[in-house]
């Protein structure tokens, strides 16, 4: 303990300034989000004020050069593959951060830990090229073309693995111990302290990296929109094209003039808007107020 | 252990900052010397950085960097003037009359399919047939039996519109069953997929096809797809690669976009696979 | 608070039962000791005091059912280890398809060189150092700004103070902001009214903005998984509340805060589309950060999809990147290690040993 200087009888209460510092902190990374949305508002201003917001519901389909901007099939589509992506990537994330915390062999937790951190370091691009060249010819049997929906869901999955496996790990690591031999000592086989101890003592932390995984889901543009098939029309299947928000955004973006700029940014804006009503939607749910 | 990390890291900062600051050259040897900025079409920012790395060798006093993010971007920085020079692979359209556009090459559009499927030509109207969805299987047009997956265009894009306008074609009415972006998001779509139909630059198609992608770029009208009919103005799909000024260019710029219309910049537009045009 | 009575007892159990006969299990949990929330620590007390219950009573039957249990265990094990596999196989796949497609363009000279011909030609070296400049600002501003805002959610707020959940939440809504919209909004933000232009800094504090939700939602956890023990102890022995957490939670949070930290490097590193329109496109050594310089991610997307025959060396490219990540993150993993093991356990001594 005589490393740490005790500082009680020094007058300049350090305390009050880390707070007020960390609080400016907190406030600042909580203005971006308040920079970002002005900024899309902004773009899209023009668009709304032009088109108003009906027509981007009750329009015939998506061809914003004719004048036609129906959004409907994009929200589709990033319900669709987001929820997709989270079937696979739910069960593979905190099966692989039980395996690392309770079943792995030292080394190889160590391994399979240096692994996942990898995976979350490959570029989206790298995965759309590998999920274009190597896994699109391969589904293509399926029926379609092989960039579909599937294929999209399938690498949007294996993409937010690792955030989820890495935050459950972090939080399966900081169950307490004692919990853990305790639960060992009475003879308690491995699943089942996993199961009716671990994980629940680690909800909160594993809730966080499902709900910054389902952000980075929604949000993800590059590898989607080398696999989606980004046809902007409602599915009829699995295999079937599918166009999301954000690949729009990122498709048309680059020849896009004035006002069809404006009307993408409106679809960045109803992206914003469709993650604000999920994030609520967790909040009400309840069991989110710690994570 | 955060103040620690903090110091560390602000030292490091510094000390690269202070650096790299005295790496900066000064002093200029007559002639031309300033910064340009060029921004748009990412089909031309590869072509317009060599073209600019060769400008600094022979101008060392001057910098030029390109950046890329769309024709439509580089359109409306030339017109805010947050760009010196914009970048457009299309040709201006009615409304962006206050801009001037300088030509520094052509650039074919072409049809391809995988190079297994045995169909050598198709005319316009089985074209047309098959990207309004009245024909979706490859034996209709005399093919193996195969359905054909259309892949197209993001709506806005260069070749998108040159193809449409060739085809008399209304985007709402094509029907695809991929849309993609950049043009080799389309070869390797085509290069996946034995029944798939696509149309992209001549150029990266000529150049992929080279490096072996299994691809074949189908004649049009009767005419070879190959840059050397674009060149000689025979091959009816082409687009205009364009730098684009507002009213008032400053005089680097207008030097630099003589340089980039010259004949000495000729052997880079082909090394990019591009086609230079003759004037 | 029901709860209350129920986590008495097991907790004695629990701590009674030391860990000397826990075998792997504790020696390979190689974190320090730490908790949740105490909700959700109060519910899997009684959770486990109810399988206590629940084992006490078919312990009497426990012969007719260990086979059933040790079929759930192995079904479990199953599970738990293909999960692991898989995850490392499609991992594998990738690296094996893009180094077998690009490991002939690696070398030396590839390092060590600036690029010619749109990449085909030439080496990386001003992309490398771009890249690394880029990391390297992106880091600065977003550990500085996570950590803070990670230590003002926790320990300046009360958990359901609506101020920490504003940030909580506009913090979520960060995490979901599509690449290229940072992109858009980097460029007009950093570069146009702050007028740093095209340049390593746009990128590095656009990247920040991407990294800082998943950065700070880690840390947090992080910080709030030390138990509050530590934070007792260390009031009792009249430590300030500011040498507590410098001194006792972060070394303590150690781990926890390294996976933040790979989370937010893998993030900036790996992003492709918010860097074309902030730290650009220029290829050039970069002379100081209000240069543009090419991000190693940016080369590859325009070597794959932009540039024709650029395809074996898009995937040099991400060998390169691969290769500088898995350097990264060694580095950041012995770095934590070093910090845990130099100031977390020696401050307390854990009692699972």
């Amino acid at each position: 303990m005589t490393s740490s200087s005790p500082n009680t009888l020094f007058p300049f209460n350090a305390d009050r300034w880390l707070a007020f510092v960390t609080r400016t902190c907190a406030l600042f990374s909580a203005i971006i989000v308040l920079l970002v949305v002005t900024f899309l508002a902004l773009e899209s201003w023009p668009a709304i004020q032009h088109v108003g917001f009906g027509r981007f519901v009750t329009d015939a389909s998506w061809h914003p050069l004719s004048g036609l901007f129906n959004l409907i099939p994009m929200i589709v589509g990033t319900a669709l593959t987001t929820i997709g992506s989270l079937f696979i990537a739910v069960p593979l994330g905190i099966g692989s951060a039980v395996f690392g915390c309770f079943y792995a062999p030292p080394r190889l937790a160590g391994f399979h830990r240096r692994s996942v951190e990898l995976l979350a370091g490959v570029p989206s691009v790298v995965f759309g090229l590998w999920g274009l060249v190597v896994l699109v010819p391969l589904l293509a049997p399926l029926g379609g073309s092989g960039q579909s929906l599937f294929a999209a869901t399938l690498v949007l999955g294996l993409m937010i693995v690792p955030t989820i496996a890495l935050t459950s790990q972090s939080a399966l690591q900081a169950v307490p111990s004692q919990l853990i031999s305790g639960a060992a000592a009475l003879g308690l086989q491995r699943w089942v302290i996993v199961w009716r101890i671990a994980l629940p003592a680690g909800k909160s932390g594993i809730k966080t990296g499902l709900l910054l995984a389902t952000c980075r889901a929604m949000g993800e543009t590059m590898a989607v929109l080398m696999l989606a098939g980004n046809v902007a029309k409602m599915p009829d299947s699995i295999v079937s094209p599918i166009r999301t928000l954000t690949t729009n955004v990122a498709l048309e973006m680059g020849y896009a003039t004035s006002e069809h700029r404006a009307i993408l940014f409106v679809s960045g804006l109803v992206l914003m808007s469709v993650v604000c009503i999920v994030i609520l939607l967790m909040d009400f749910a309840g069991g989110w107020k710690n994570g | 252990m955060g103040r620690k990390f903090l110091l560390v890291l602000c030292t490091l900062m510094t000390a690269v900052s202070l650096g790299c600051g005295q790496g900066q050259s000064s002093g200029d040897g007559g002639g031309l010397n300033g910064k340009l900025t060029l921004t748009g079409s990412s089909t031309v920012a590869p072509l317009a950085a060599e073209l600019a790395k060769r400008f600094e060798q022979l101008h060392p006093d001057v910098r030029i960097d390109v950046q890329s993010g769309g024709s439509g971007k580089g359109i409306s920085d030339a017109r805010s003037g947050v760009a010196d020079i914009g970048m457009a692979s299309r040709a201006l359209k009615d409304g962006e009359s206050d801009l001037t556009a300088h030509q520094i090459a052509a650039d074919g559009v072409g049809l391809i399919v995988h190079s297994s499927n045995p169909v050598s030509e198709l005319t316009n109207e089985q074209v047309v047939a098959i990207y309004t969805d009245q024909v979706a299987q490859w034996n209709e047009v005399g093919g193996g039996d195969v359905p054909i997956t259309v892949v197209h265009k993001a709506e806005g894009r260069a070749t998108l519109e040159v193809f449409l306008a060739h085809f008399q074609l209304k985007n709402p009415a094509v029907t695809p069953d991929v849309i993609v972006g950049d043009n080799e998001h389309g070869v390797k779509t085509v290069a996946g997929s034995e029944g798939a139909i696509g149309y992209v630059s001549i150029g990266t198609a000529e150049a992929d096809v080279k490096a072996g992608v299994p691809i074949r770029l189908m004649p049009v009208a009767g005419v070879a797809a190959t840059t050397a009919n674009v060149a000689a103005g025979k091959f009816p799909m082409s687009r205009p690669l364009n730098f684009v000024t507002g009213d008032d260019p400053s005089l680097l710029s207008i030097a630099f976009i003589e340089f980039c219309q010259s004949k000495e910049v000729h052997d880079l537009i082909v090394s990019q696979y591009f086609v230079p045009i003759q004037r | 608070m029901a709860d209350a009575d129920s986590v008495v007892q097991p907790q004695v159990v629990c701590a009674s039962s030391t860990s000397s006969s826990m075998g792997d299990r504790a020696t390979f949990r190689d974190g320090t000791v730490s908790r949740d929330g105490p909700m959700s620590r109060g519910a899997a007390m009684s959770r486990a005091g109810a399988t206590f219950r629940d084992r006490a009573t078919f312990r009497d039957s426990a012969k007719f059912r260990t086979v059933g249990v040790r079929v759930k265990e192995s079904v479990a094990t199953a599970i738990v280890w293909a999960a692991a596999g898989l995850i490392v196989a499609v991992l594998g796949w990738i690296l094996a398809d893009i180094f077998l497609k690009g490991v002939s363009e690696v070398s030396l000279s590839y390092l060590w060189n600036d690029m010619e011909d749109a990449g085909r030609g030439g080496g990386i070296l001003p992309i490398i150092v771009s890249t690394l400049a880029i990391l390297m600002v992106t880091l600065a501003t977003s550990i500085p700004l996570s950590l803070a805002t990670a230590i003002a959610l926790t320990e300046h707020t009360r958990d359901l103070s609506t101020a920490g959940r504003l940030v909580r939440r506009s913090l979520d809504v960060l995490a979901a902001v599509p690449s290229i919209v940072f992109g858009l909004f980097g460029n007009a933000f950093f570069c146009i009214v702050l007028g740093l232009g095209y340049s390593i800094w746009s990128g590095g504090f656009t990247l920040a903005c991407m990294a800082l939700p998943i950065m700070i939602r880690t840390t947090e956890q992080a910080i709030r998984a030390v138990p509050d023990e530590y934070r007792y102890a260390s009031a009792a022995l009249g430590m300030s509340r500011s040498t507590t957490m410098f001194r006792i939670i972060l070394p303590a949070a150690a781990p926890g805060l390294a996976a933040g930290l790979v989370l937010g490097i893998g993030r900036a590193l790996a992003e492709t589309a918010a860097l074309i329109f902030t730290s650009g496109y220029v290829t050039r050594m970069p002379e100081s950060l209000s240069d543009s310089g090419r991000a190693l991610s940016v080369h590859i997307y325009d070597l794959a999809m932009n540039v024709p025959g650029g395809n074996a060396r898009s995937c040099a490219a991400a060998i390169v990147l691969v290769a500088l990540l898995l350097m990264l993150n060694l580095l950041s993993a012995m770095l934590t290690r070093y910090v845990g093991q130099k100031t977390g356990t020696s401050m307390f001594e854990r009692n699972d040993g």
